[in-house]
């Protein structure tokens, strides 16, 4: 940990005055949820834990949407805030709020330090709970009168926890099931998720299908899990997968799920996926494995450290010639990818797609991709190709409007020299656009990418598609000028509304120093394709 | 909550640390889906760090499961034993306050000794008896004396533990 995500206010004022003193940087934020977000980046992009501190009462209240977001998706982020002295607690005092109470349901643990000498070793403990197991967001509440009282530090070696042991090491058990499963199968999926990249999975993985000749899906939270441009890749599953990922995975005999949990929004009806399928289900989490569809193998472990078991007894075995078994396989999902690809029309406006392709272009798919919440993230998800892990960060579980800005300025400054672009939509960028003057006053050059449609589009889409098109109260009726609104920040604006446009402006956003905010007027009713409809089969697609 | 085939009543039993705010986290699990739970009891194990957390809720079994499982992974919880389906011994302790008029006395104690009650408080126009036992005893004795008029009750809720290996 080396920078702190923070807002300081009264309970924590005595903690900023002795941080100065220290090495380790601080970031004020423009608001407290934008603190957690960029927490939450900079602990996506550098695999790290991410630190914010706030303060007591309305701060620390501002943080429950971002600490939501990162339990929703595993992410491991320490909050510290301040709380008013224990003698006050429960009075109603100035900016109290019972916050280890609110956040207790969207936390991985959380705390309340009641006396100094509990001090370090609820921290460690915060940290070490924080990024083991199933990683997740831990928040320590600090009153201020321990805050302000002194005591001896004493060095914790280890933290042991009586109650707490993850599970790490699958059982050898289960194994050879898998390896026998895999040997009969002849129509297997792979369906990689979050957990592959929290793990460090995805140097195994790769092996791992590439052994058995499996093709691989994601979910949202696994994409760059599995490289977008190998030939075994699928593209994502999901109500806005692609169609041979979603027909795959409704008609396979096999599916191995990793670190994936089965989110309503990748299944669809759960009593319909994978009919066919015998399901092996690899996760660190066993309240994931069964929860939402039933397993013919569940193996507690993580992710890589299975894959890497598998990999091993796979080396030693004898599998026969799995290309030639699985040739049919592939040639079924050739021909579904042939008639259904991901495809789009480019007319006389923008398309968002075809934004998102030149950004991929532009970028050479080497940038690190943050996303709002809505159509915005499904076309990043869809039309960006993730070939390395830990370059998508997006709120996938909460689906947290708001999240995309703030955590590609986390992601920017865990990761310098890199390239880190924030795809927005015009409503979602004004959920957080107070921390331009944070990207500005630390010079952190985060590329924005407004996809423009004048609408709230992904409510607007259902709208048109199961409200008969009453578009109620989704139009953004007035809207800032995008490209003043940068410069009122001391950032870069650039516009483009014709097709032509859009690779210049692209080039000239990426080639800029400074933060920018590229406005793209887009198609207004383009939609999101495929879709899924909520509580369909996924095999049941609306489509292009 | 209305019964159906995999509605039952389930009996938990937890070890958990023995701090504050572990019971609202226990409970919250119960609450964030809607149920509710029919009895708990609290208190220290032989070691003061430890509690038992003893808890009566009705349920769907496969949501009971996953709270379980849940539970199980809470950072404050030791153990998680589910007593449903398993030999174990419970007990629950309950005061009842019942009216007591001179002419239905004898009755009373009779009730109370053919199950082993004990009368606790006697005042001029009431009795306070406690009983102890599982709950079909309880609630045949409760059922009995209703119609003398019971004035309040005060339930422990059930605690259990698993029957040892004969």
């Amino acid at each position: 940990m080396d920078t702190i995500f923070g807002y300081p206010g009264g309970a924590t004022v005595d903690i900023y005055n002795e941080l100065v003193k220290t090495e380790i940087g601080h970031i004020t934020v423009r608001h407290e949820q934008g603190a957690v977000h960029a927490a939450d980046g900079y602990a996506r992009a550098s695999g790290k834990v991410g630190v914010c501190l706030v303060t007591s009462g309305p701060g620390a209240t501002n943080t429950v949407s971002g600490i939501a977001s990162a339990f929703m998706d595993s992410i491991p982020v320490v909050v510290l805030t301040g709380q008013v002295p224990t003698s006050l607690i429960g009075n109603d005092a100035f900016q109290e709020v019972d916050i280890v109470g609110i956040t207790r349901p969207c936390t991985k643990h959380n705390y309340l330090v009641k006396d100094v000498r509990e001090l370090s070793q609820t921290v460690r403990e915060a940290f070490f709970i924080a990024r083991s197991g199933r990683p997740g967001p831990v928040l320590v509440d600090l009153p201020k009168d321990v805050i302000q009282s002194r005591a001896t530090y004493k060095t914790i070696k280890e933290v042991r926890l009586r109650s707490y042991n993850p599970t790490y090491e699958p059982n050898a058990k289960q194994l050879p099931k898998v390896v026998k499963l895999i040997r009969e199968s002849t129509r297997p999926v792979i369906l990689a998720g979050g957990g592959v990249i929290l793990s460090g999975a995805s140097d195994a993985l790769r092996k791992f299908a590439k052994k058995i000749q499996s093709p691989v899906t994601a979910t949202l939270m696994g994409l760059g899990g599995f490289p977008a441009s190998h030939p075994l890749w699928l593209g994502m599953i999901g109500m806005h997968g692609t169609y041979r990922a979603n027909m795959a995975s409704g008609e396979c005999d096999l599916l191995i799920a990793i670190g994936a949990r089965f989110d309503d929004r990748v299944t669809g009806r759960t009593d319909t996926f994978a009919r066919g399928a015998k399901i092996v289900h690899i996760d660190i989490d066993p309240t994931s494995i069964r929860k939402n569809v039933p397993v013919a193998i569940p193996i507690v472990g993580d992710c890589k450290i299975t894959l890497e078991k598998l990999n091993k007894i796979l080396e030693q075995e004898d599998l026969g010639d799995f290309k030639k078994i699985r040739r049919p396989w592939f040639r079924q999902i050739e021909k579904w990818k042939a008639t259904q690809p991901l495809a789009y029309h480019q007319e006389d406006m923008i398309k968002p797609q075809f934004v998102i392709e030149k950004l991929y272009e532009v970028t050479k798919g080497k940038a690190i991709i943050t996303t709002e919440v809505g159509q915005n993230q499904m076309w990043a998800a869809q039309f960006y190709k993730f070939d390395y892990p830990n370059c998508f960060i997006t709120s996938g579980g909460l689906g947290c409007m708001g999240f995309g800005f703030p955590a590609a300025l986390g992601a920017q400054i865990a990761c310098p020299g890199k390239l880190v672009v924030d795809v927005a939509g015009d409503a979602s960028i004004q959920m957080n656009i107070q921390e331009m003057a944070t990207a500005v006053q630390y010079n952190l050059p985060v590329k924005i990418v407004v996809l423009n449609n004048g609408y709230m589009g992904m409510v607007r889409q259902w709208q048109q598609l199961f409200y008969e098109k009453r578009y109620a109260c989704t139009e953004m009726e007035a809207a800032p000028d995008f490209v003043k609104l940068a410069e009122a920040y001391g950032a870069v604006g650039l516009r483009a509304t014709r097709p032509e446009e859009v690779e210049q402006v692209l080039n000239k956003g990426m080639s800029t120093k400074k933060p920018v905010i590229m406005d793209f007027v887009v198609e207004r009713e383009e939609c999101v394709y495929p879709m899924v409809p909520a509580g369909s089969p996924i095999t049941e697609m609306l489509l292009v | 909550m209305v019964a159906n085939e995999s509605t039952k009543r389930n009996i938990l039993s937890l070890l958990v640390d023995n701090k504050p705010g572990v019971l609202s986290r226990v409970a919250g699990f119960f609450s964030g889906r809607g149920f509710n739970i029919d009895s708990l009891c609290v208190s220290e194990t032989t070691d003061p760090l430890v509690s038992r957390i003893t808890l009566v809720a009705m349920g769907d079994m496969a949501i009971l499961e996953q709270i379980k499982k849940q539970l199980n992974k809470l950072i404050n919880v030791i153990k998680v034993m589910d007593f449903t389906d398993t030999e174990f011994v419970q007990r629950e302790t309950a005061l009842i306050k019942v009216r007591a008029k001179v002419n239905q006395r004898a009755e009373i104690l009779r009730m109370v000794d053919i199950f082993r009650a004990k009368v606790v408080d006697v005042a001029s126009e009431y009795y306070t008896i406690e009983i102890t036992g599982d709950e079909g005893k309880l609630s045949a004795f409760l059922r009995l004396l209703k119609p003398l008029g019971i004035k309040e009750i005060a339930r422990t809720g059930v605690v259990a533990l698993a029957r040892e290996k004969k």
